[in-house]
C-alpha cells in the first residue's frame, strides 16, 4: 500500500512524459481541412499561359485530378516541383496548377525555368480562390475525385514518401471505383 | 542648389503618400468596429498564435478585407463565422464550439480539478480516520488547566 502510493509521481510524470512526447510529433501547420470529402468549391479563373481562356474546377469532372497551389514567390514550391515534373511525366494523374498570389510574368518565367508539369495552371491573382480552397501555405496539393470531391489534402511540399504511400495509392484507388 | 531641394521636397512628399496607402480600412467607422471585432475572433493560420486583427500576414490582410466586404454586402457576424469555419476549420476560431470532438477541451480541466479534489478529500477523511482522537492525559489536563486559569488572572 505504502509503495503504490510512491509510484503515482513516478506514473504521473510518465503520463506527462509520454503527452509532450506525441506533441513534439504532431505538426502544428497541418491543420486538418474541413473540405474533406466535400465538393470542390467552384470556381473559373483565367490561365495562366493564355489570359483569354478560363478553367473552371468543373471541366475536370470525370477525371481524378490533382490540383496544385504554386507561386514563384514561393520558396517550398521549387523544393517540391521536381516531384511534381516527375509525376507528371509518368502520367498517372492529371495535374492543374493554381498560381496564387503571382505576378504572370513571373509564373510563366518560372515554369519556363523549372519546368511545367501542369495540364494548365489557373491564375488566381487576388487570392479569392485560395480562401475558398483554405489555402494558408503554398504549396498545398489537392486529390479531387470524378464527382468533383476534394479527397485529400496535403498542406506543404509533396516529397516522393507521400506520394507513394497517400497519394498514388489514392489515386489507384479512385480510378478503380468508377 | 534650388532643383535639389525641390527634388528633396518631392522625394519627401512621395514617401508620405506612400505611407498612408498602408492600410485599407473601411470608411464606415461603425462598420470598420465589427470588422476588427471579428477579426479579434479569429486566428490567423499563418502565424498561428495571433488573431486575424493583430496579424500582418499577407493572409490575414486578405481575410480581413474578405470581411469588411461581407459586412458591407450585409452579411451578419454567424455567417461570416461560418464562412470561415468552412474553409478552415474550427482552428480559426479562438472559442471553439462545445461539440463531441472538443469535448475533451472543454471538460477536461474541470474534471481534473474535481478530481484533485476527490482525492484530497479521501486523503484527509483517511487521515483523521487513522487516527483517532486520544482522551488528554492527567498531567496534560492539569496543565492545561493551569494555562487557562494563568490566563484568566491576567487584565
Amino acid at each position: 500500500m505504502l509503495r503504490a502510493r510512491y509510484l503515482i509521481p513516478l506514473v504521473v510524470f510518465i503520463v506527462l512524459v509520454v503527452f509532450l512526447g506525441v506533441g513534439l510529433t504532431l505538426n502544428p501547420r497541418e491543420v486538418p481541412s474541413p473540405l474533406i470529402n466535400k465538393p470542390a468549391p467552384a470556381f473559373q479563373l483565367p490561365q495562366l499561359h493564355a489570359p483569354d481562356k478560363t478553367f473552371a474546377q468543373k471541366d475536370m469532372l470525370g477525371k481524378v485530378w490533382m490540383l496544385n497551389v504554386w507561386a514563384s514567390w514561393c520558396v517550398a514550391c521549387r523544393e517540391e516541383h521536381p516531384n511534381l515534373v516527375e509525376l507528371a511525366r509518368s502520367g498517372v494523374v492529371p495535374i492543374v496548377g493554381l498560381n496564387y498570389k503571382d505576378e504572370r510574368p513571373d509564373g510563366i518565367a518560372w515554369l519556363a525555368r523549372f519546368g511545367n508539369p501542369y495540364e494548365l495552371s489557373a491564375y488566381d491573382r487576388d487570392g479569392r480562390i485560395g480562401i475558398d480552397y483554405g489555402v494558408y501555405g503554398v504549396p498545398e496539393t489537392y486529390v479531387i475525385d470524378k464527382a468533383g470531391v476534394i479527397r485529400y489534402k496535403r498542406i506543404g511540399v509533396v516529397t516522393p514518401e507521400i506520394l507513394r504511400d497517400k497519394i498514388l495509392p489514392l489515386v489507384k484507388e479512385l480510378n478503380g471505383n468508377a | 542648389m534650388r532643383k535639389l531641394f525641390v527634388l528633396l521636397l518631392w522625394l519627401i512628399l512621395a514617401g508620405s503618400a506612400l505611407a498612408k496607402e498602408a492600410p485599407t480600412v473601411a470608411a464606415d467607422p461603425v462598420l470598420e468596429k465589427r470588422a476588427m471585432a471579428l477579426a479579434e475572433e479569429l486566428r490567423c493560420l499563418v502565424c498561428q498564435n495571433q488573431t486575424i486583427a493583430d496579424s500582418h500576414a499577407e493572409l490575414a490582410v486578405d481575410l480581413k478585407n474578405q470581411i469588411r466586404e461581407k459586412l458591407k454586402a450585409g452579411m451578419s457576424e454567424a455567417q461570416i463565422i461560418d464562412y470561415m469555419v468552412a474553409r478552415y476549420g474550427d482552428f480559426v476560431l479562438y472559442r471553439p464550439p462545445l461539440k463531441a470532438s472538443t469535448l475533451p477541451l472543454w471538460i477536461g480541466p474541470f474534471a481534473l480539478l474535481f478530481a484533485a479534489l476527490a482525492g484530497l478529500f479521501y486523503y484527509i477523511l483517511r487521515r483523521r480516520r487513522s487516527t483517532p482522537e486520544q482522551p488528554l492525559s492527567e498531567a496534560d489536563e492539569a496543565r492545561v488547566r493551569s494555562l487557562l486559569d494563568a490566563q484568566e488572572e491576567r487584565p
